[in-house]
């Protein structure tokens, strides 16, 4: 860190001051055109009168069912997440600390790299055609299952890290008073990496909450998430401007809840791996 | 309870796994195959087979029609794919550049100015958080043609209305925008967390001995910070190349295909022509690229790592 004086000084508080705007005003922006009417959002007014309308006609509406929407959000990222933590953090324990030949884990990390990088969509046509044969077309388990196969590569990377900070010598001073690998694991490692635990739990919730694209092609009205339901808002032939601000305003809330309570366990998630 | 130092069994058990401890290695790992096998490896098997056929739909099922010339003869002419492989490629190239500068130079003035750090981490975890749904939203309202804000100030400078979106030359560089005030953030935290983890005695010796900040920058900071830099090029170039969410909402692609990108076209052809056959062939030839990709990062990583 560069400590900067005189007119850097003064250039970098403007610097600054710019991003911080830049990054607030679509927030407001939309916050504001969720409280408008529609005639005053077509008149792009600065002064209304605010209203409920948008969210009365997005949460009670009859041709809304973003309660639903939110609902099925709910289940798909509390289920999923569970999931991914439990099945993520058996098998980062397994390569971090078991003795595996060095290829089990190269091919196992190696894979969950390129399925990673893929764009999603190459594998949402062969999703589509599995799900429908086995009948689990439209269904949440179809959407918890491929948001367990989304997650699982940075679930599994993250809790590696934490577990390797976990001193191998408690483990093995456990073993030598008798315990067996499963009990060494659950009695000493589980505990010390609870941190990561939330960490990686935090973020596998998000980003199912927020996941669009497999959600969009593998559900229909009943099945729909939240952002499925706000791109209906803005894909009709009549776009809703302020129904798609209110539901958007919505669908942020899980994000602000966990700027404010999780800020810690998040900023340790999405910066772990380039750190170290 | 006391051990006897001269307790072989330590030994014994390194030497030989009890079998219990077996069950519980091969335990731990099985699930997380099973996922990656069924959900991810089988599925990707399945477009190579999937490739080589036309598949339609009945009320039967699907049905898988023979046809690999065909296939490979639609893509060999295929110039909307290869124009989206094209914007793709502009669209990394445009929002990462821009987003590894932004960032890198936000992490030097947050770190240097010293103040409000908390309050900018903060903010700049929302974007990365918020559903990129939303921020499609955000920004279709901003950049409307009739009353978003943004032709509103246009507007008050005196010019006319501007088809951010409409505009084929300019809707690219308006996902662009967008990608870059979503993103901007990520390559910040990733290189906050390295400028904070600077060496501080290097650089206040280099400032002692007359060195200007530009000089820091370029002898000490981007040398110092050369992994983390790298680490966050690639994974923004990784998520920038998957694009979907936004560009969606934005112009679906248009107007005409100036803004679509790989991910839209796989949805157009596997989504709104049906054609899942020809659409898995055009996966298997991006699954490829991805692979080329990652050897190729993968080569640079182990450069900058020595």
């Amino acid at each position: 860190m560069i400590p900067l004086k005189g007119r850097e000084l003064a250039f970098g508080y403007a610097f600054l001051a710019a991003g911080v705007v830049a990054i607030m005003l679509p927030f407001l922006y939309i916050l504001a055109t969720s409280f408008k009417y529609e005639i005053a959002i077509m008149q792009g007014r600065f002064v209304f009168e605010p209203t409920l309308y948008n969210y009365g006609n997005v949460l009670f509406g009859r041709r809304s069912n973003f309660v639903g929407n939110i609902q099925n959000s709910l289940i798909v990222a509390a289920v999923s997440t569970v999931l991914v933590l439990v099945i993520g953090t058996l098998a980062a324990y397994s390569l971090a600390r078991l003795k595996w030949a060095a290829w089990i884990s190269a091919a196992f990390l190696g894979w969950t790299v390129v399925f990673n990088t893929v764009p999603i969509l190459t594998v949402v046509g062969p999703w589509y055609l599995m799900f429908q044969q086995i009948g689990l077309y439209n269904t949440l388990t179809a959407l918890v299952l491929t948001h367990v196969a989304i997650n699982l590569p940075m679930t599994v990377w993250l809790m590696m890290t934490f577990i390797r900070d976990v001193p191998p010598e408690l483990e093995e001073a456990a073993r030598v008073d008798g315990a067996g690998r499963a009990q060494a694991f659950r009695r000493v490692v589980l505990p010390l990496v609870v941190p990561g635990l939330i960490a990686a739990g935090v973020l596998a919730f998000v980003f199912s909450w927020n996941e669009f694209t497999v959600a969009l092609n593998l559900t229909s009205r009943t099945t729909a998430t939240v952002p499925v339901g706000i791109a209906q808002f803005a894909e009709q032939f009549e776009v809703q401007n302020g129904n798609m601000a209110a539901a958007s305003v919505l669908s942020t809330i899980p994000a602000l809840l966990l700027m404010i309570f999780g800020q810690r366990f998040v900023v340790q998630g999405l910066t772990m791996g380039a750190v170290k | 309870m006391s051990v006897p130092a001269t307790d072989p069994a330590p030994v014994i058990r390194r030497r030989r796994e009890r079998p219990a401890d077996r069950w519980f290695r091969w335990g731990t790992l099985a699930p997380a195959v099973v996922v990656l096998v069924v959900l991810t490896a089988w599925p990707i098997l399945n477009l190579l087979w999937m490739s080589l056929n036309t598949i339609e739909f009945s009320r039967a099922g699907a049905s898988f029609t023979f046809t690999p010339v065909e296939n490979f003869r639609r893509l060999a002419g295929d110039q909307l794919f290869r124009i989206s492989l094209w914007v793709t490629l502009l669209f990394v190239i445009a929002s990462v550049t821009i987003e590894m500068v932004l960032g890198f130079l936000l992490a030097l003035v947050v770190s240097g100015v010293g103040r409000g750090k908390g309050l900018i981490r903060t903010l700049m975890i929302l974007p990365i958080l918020v559903p990129p749904v939303a921020i499609g939203s955000m920004w279709k309202l901003m950049y409307n043609y009739d009353f978003g804000i943004l032709n509103q100030a246009a507007a008050l400078v005196g010019l006319g209305p501007i088809g951010w979106l409409s505009n084929t030359s300019l809707a690219l560089w308006s996902v662009v925008i967008v990608d870059v005030w979503h993103w901007t953030p990520l390559v910040f935290l990733i290189l906050f967390a390295g400028v904070e983890g600077l060496p501080r005695e290097v650089i206040e010796a280099a400032r002692v001995d007359g060195a200007t900040t530009g000089q820091i920058v370029r002898r000490i900071i981007i040398p110092l910070m050369a992994p983390a830099i790298a680490v966050a090029f690639v994974f923004r170039s990784i998520l920038a190349f998957k694009v979907f969410d936004q560009i969606f909402l934005l112009t679906s692609g248009g107007p005409g295909t100036a803004t679509e990108v790989v991910s839209l076209r796989l949805y157009h052809v596997f989504f709104k022509e049906n054609d899942l056959g020809y659409g898995a062939l055009l996966s298997v030839v991006v699954i490829l690229c991805v692979v080329a990709f990652l050897a190729s990062a993968g080569g640079l990583a182990r450069r900058v790592g020595k």
